[in-house]
C-alpha cells in the first residue's frame, strides 16, 4: 500500500492539497482572529477612558454617567423599532409564504428585498426630509389628546425630530431582515402538517395558527432578535433625524440620544481622551449587539434539528 | 343588508352560508365612496383616505362574513385582511423613499459638472450666490465616486478571498469539527456587528499600528471587510454545499487530488452563485456610512490614493451635506447635491443587485444533460 505508485506519484500534488488546505485553515482561523481583534482593540483604546478621573468625561460626572442615558435611549429607540416591525414583518412574510398567488410569491419577496437594499443613509435622509415633516401634526395631536401618558407628553417638538420618528425610520429598516428570515421558516413548515389541517376542515387562519405558527415560534424569536441587534447598531437613521439631547421620556419630544449616532456625531471632531470615551461608547455597544446576537443564534442552532432554519 | 343578502337565499344547499364571489368588490367599492365621503367632512387627504378605507373594508367584510358564515370564516377573513394590509403598510416606505429621491435628486443629478467635478474650493459664497442671483449650483460628488469606488474595491480584494477560502474550508475540510462549528457562529454573530463598531474597529487597530489619528481610505476598507467577509463566507458556503457530491467522487475516482478537485470542479460548478452573493455583498457595504464616517473623515478634494490622506465617499457626502451644508444661511443648494448623490447611490446599488441577478442566471450550471 504505501510503496505502490498510486501513492507515491505527484509529491508535487500532494504539497499543494497541503498548501490549499492550510491556506483555508488559515482564512478560517483569521475571521476568529478578527472577530477576537475587534474585541481586543476596542478594550486597549477604550482603556484611558474608563481609567480617567471623571471631569475628563465629556459631562464632567465620569464614564457611567456619560453612557447609561444613551444606553437608555438605544434601548427606546429599538424598542420601539421592534414593537412596529415585529407584526407587520411577520404580516408580510405570511403574505408571500401562504397567501399570495404562488406566481407572485417571490416577485413580491424580490420587491420586500429592494427594501434592505437602500442604504442607511438615505433612510436617514428620507426620515429628516420628509418624514419628520409629515408626522408631526400626528405628534401635536398626540400631544394634545394622549398628553396624559408620559411617553406622548407634549409640547410635541415642532420639527418632528424625535426618538419616535427614529424609531419608526429604524422599524422600516429592520423589517426587511425579520421579514426575510421568518419566511424562510414558514416556507419550512412540514407541508403535511399544513394539509393534514386543510383536510379536516380549518379555515387557511386556523391552519396557520395550528400548524405553522407553532413550528415557526424558535424561528420568529431568533429573527426578532437578529432585527433587534441590526437595530440597536444602526447609526444614520438616528443620527440624521433625531435633535439629540437630554434623557426624556417623552418620545414627541426633542430628547434621548442613541450610542452609535453619539459616536458618529462626535468621532470626527474627536480627540485624545474623547476617542478613548467614543470607543468605550463602541465598546459597551458591541457587548450589547454581541450578547443579543449569540442568545439568538443560540436559539437558532437550538432548534435547527427539527427547523432548518439557519 | 337585506337587499345585498337576497342571492345567497336562492343559492343550493351545498354553497349556503358563503359569501358570493363578488363581496370583497362590492365591500371595496363601498368602502371607497364612504372613506371618500368621510374625508370630505374632515378635509381631504390621499393617505387618510386610504387607511379610512381599508378600515371600512375590513370592517365590512368582516361584519359581513361574520354575519352569513359564521365566527370562523369570519376570523379567517380578519387574518387576510391584517396580512394583506401589512403586506400594503411595508410597501409605503419603499414607494415614498424612491418617490423622494427620485423627485430630490434629479435636480441635482441633471447639473451640469455635477458627475465630473469635486467640491474643491466650492465655499459658502457660491452656494449664497447660486440662492439670491440664481447662478448654478456648482460643485459635484466626483471625489465622492472615486473614493467610494476605490474604498469598495479595496475592501473587495481583502474579503473575497478570505471569504470564499473560510467557506472552501467549512464545506470541504471541516467535516463538523469543533473548529468549524466555531468558525461558523462566530461568522454569525459577525453578520450582527454594527457598522460603526466595525469603524471603530478598523480606526483603533490602525490608531495603535501607524499611530494616532490614522484616517485613510484603507481603514476604511478594513472596516467594510470586516462587515463583508461574514456575508461573503455565507453566500459562499451556501453555494459550494449545493454541489452535488457525486461530481466530487467522480474526480477523486479519477485520481484527482483534492485541492485540484476544488478548484477545477466544485469551484466552476458554484461560480455563479458565489459571483452573485460576492456582488450582493458589495452592494451591502457600498451604503455604508457610518463605518467609513470614522475611517475615511471627508474630503472635498480629488484623493487617488487609498493608503495617505482623507477619503470622501457618497454616503459621507450625504451625510455631511446635510448635517453641515456648505453654506450654513441656504443650505438648499447642499440638500440639492445630497439628494442627487443619494440618487446616484442608490442607482448603485440596484444596478449591483441587478448584476448580481443576472450572473446567477447567466452563469447557472447547465441542466438536463
Amino acid at each position: 500500500m504505501t510503496t505502490t505508485s498510486l501513492t507515491s506519484s505527484r509529491g508535487a500534488g500532494r504539497a499543494g492539497d497541503k498548501v490549499f488546505s492550510g491556506a483555508t485553515l488559515a482564512a478560517g482561523c483569521l475571521i476568529l482572529a478578527v472577530l477576537f481583534g475587534v474585541a481586543l482593540f476596542l478594550v486597549v483604546q477604550a482603556f484611558p477612558a474608563l481609567t480617567a478621573s471623571p471631569d475628563m468625561i465629556k459631562g464632567g460626572e465620569g464614564f457611567f454617567a456619560y453612557i447609561w442615558p444613551i444606553v437608555i435611549g438605544t434601548l427606546i429607540a429599538a424598542t420601539i423599532a421592534l414593537v412596529i416591525a415585529t407584526p407587520i414583518a411577520i404580516g408580510v412574510a405570511l403574505f408571500i409564504s401562504h397567501f399570495a398567488p404562488r406566481q407572485l410569491a417571490s416577485g413580491l419577496g424580490y420587491v420586500v428585498d429592494l427594501l434592505a437594499a437602500i442604504p442607511s443613509v438615505v433612510y436617514g435622509a428620507w426620515g429628516a426630509a420628509f418624514l419628520a415633516k409629515e408626522i408631526s401634526p400626528a405628534y401635536n395631536w398626540l400631544a394634545n389628546n394622549m398628553g396624559w401618558l408620559p411617553i406622548f407628553q407634549g409640547p410635541a417638538s415642532a420639527t418632528g425630530k424625535t426618538i419616535l420618528t427614529a424609531g419608526i425610520v429604524l422599524a422600516v429598516m429592520i423589517l426587511p431582515i425579520i421579514t426575510s428570515l421568518t419566511r424562510e421558516i414558514f416556507l419550512q413548515t412540514p407541508k403535511l402538517h399544513e394539509e393534514a389541517s386543510l383536510a379536516l376542515g380549518a379555515t387557511r387562519w386556523e391552519m396557520i395558527k395550528m400548524a405553522v405558527l407553532p413550528f415557526a415560534r424558535p424561528g420568529i424569536i431568533s429573527a426578532v432578535m437578529l432585527g433587534l441587534g441590526r437595530a440597536l447598531g444602526e447609526t444614520m437613521a438616528v443620527a440624521l433625524v433625531l435633535s439629540s439631547g437630554a434623557l426624556t421620556a417623552s418620545l414627541i419630544q426633542t430628547g434621548n440620544q442613541t450610542i452609535a449616532a453619539e459616536i458618529a456625531l462626535n468621532f470626527p471632531e474627536a480627540s485624545g481622551i474623547q476617542v478613548s470615551t467614543l470607543i468605550a461608547a463602541g465598546l459597551v455597544l458591541f457587548v450589547i449587539t454581541l450578547g443579543v446576537n449569540m442568545i439568538a443564534r443560540w436559539i437558532i442552532t437550538r432548534h435547527k434539528e427539527f427547523s432548518g432554519a439557519n | 343588508m337585506t337587499a345585498t343578502l337576497t342571492p345567497v337565499k336562492k343559492r343550493s344547499a351545498l354553497t349556503k352560508g358563503q359569501l358570493p364571489k363578488w363581496a370583497p368588490y362590492l365591500v371595496l367599492a363601498v368602502a371607497l365612496v364612504l372613506g371618500a365621503a368621510i374625508m370630505a367632512l374632515i378635509g381631504f387627504h390621499a393617505f387618510g383616505w386610504g387607511l379610512v378605507s381599508a378600515i371600512l373594508f375590513a370592517a365590512g367584510l368582516v361584519g359581513w362574513s361574520g354575519a352569513v358564515e359564521g365566527s370562523r370564516k369570519a376570523k379567517d377573513k380578519l387574518a387576510t385582511c391584517l396580512v394583506v394590509g401589512s403586506f400594503l403598510i411595508a410597501l409605503l416606505p419603499l414607494v415614498s423613499v424612491i418617490w423622494t429621491v427620485l423627485v430630490n435628486g434629479l435636480p441635482g443629478l441633471t447639473d451640469p459638472g455635477f458627475l465630473t467635478t469635486s467640491m474643491n474650493g466650492v465655499t459658502g459664497a457660491f452656494d449664497n450666490k447660486s440662492v439670491e442671483e440664481g447662478a448654478p449650483v456648482v460643485g459635484g460628488i466626483f471625489h465622492a465616486l472615486i473614493g467610494t469606488l476605490l474604498i469598495t474595491l479595496v475592501a473587495t480584494i481583502i474579503s473575497v478571498p478570505i471569504g470564499l477560502l473560510t467557506a472552501i474550508y467549512l464545506v470541504e475540510y471541516g467535516n463538523d469539527r469543533p473548529l468549524a462549528r466555531s468558525i461558523t457562529f462566530f461568522v454569525d454573530v459577525m453578520t450582527g456587528i454594527p457598522s460603526i463598531v466595525a469603524g471603530l474597529f478598523a480606526a483603533a487597530f490602525f490608531f495603535a499600528i501607524v499611530g494616532p489619528g490614522t484616517k485613510t481610505g484603507a481603514v476604511a476598507a478594513v472596516a467594510l471587510s470586516v462587515l463583508m467577509i461574514p456575508v461573503v463566507v455565507r453566500s459562499s458556503e451556501e453555494m459550494l454545499k449545493i454541489v452535488p457530491n457525486e461530481l466530487r467522487e467522480a474526480a477523486y475516482a479519477l485520481g484527482v487530488r483534492k485541492w485540484r478537485t476544488i478548484l477545477k470542479v466544485v469551484i466552476p460548478t458554484a461560480i455563479s452563485g458565489i459571483a452573485s452573493g460576492v456582488t450582493l455583498a458589495i452592494a451591502r457595504v457600498i451604503g455604508e456610512t457610518a463605518p467609513i464616517l470614522v475611517t475615511a473623515g471627508f474630503a472635498t478634494s480629488i484623493n487617488y490614493n487609498v493608503f495617505s490622506g482623507w477619503m470622501a465617499s457618497l454616503p459621507t457626502f450625504i451625510y455631511t451635506q446635510i448635517l453641515n451644508p456648505t453654506s450654513p444661511s441656504n443650505p438648499d443648494p447642499s440638500s440639492q447635491r445630497a439628494w442627487g448623490a443619494a440618487l446616484v447611490l442608490i442607482i448603485l446599488v440596484m444596478l449591483l443587485n441587478l448584476i448580481a441577478r443576472l450572473i446567477a442566471r447567466a452563469f447557472a450550471p447547465k441542466t438536463g444533460r
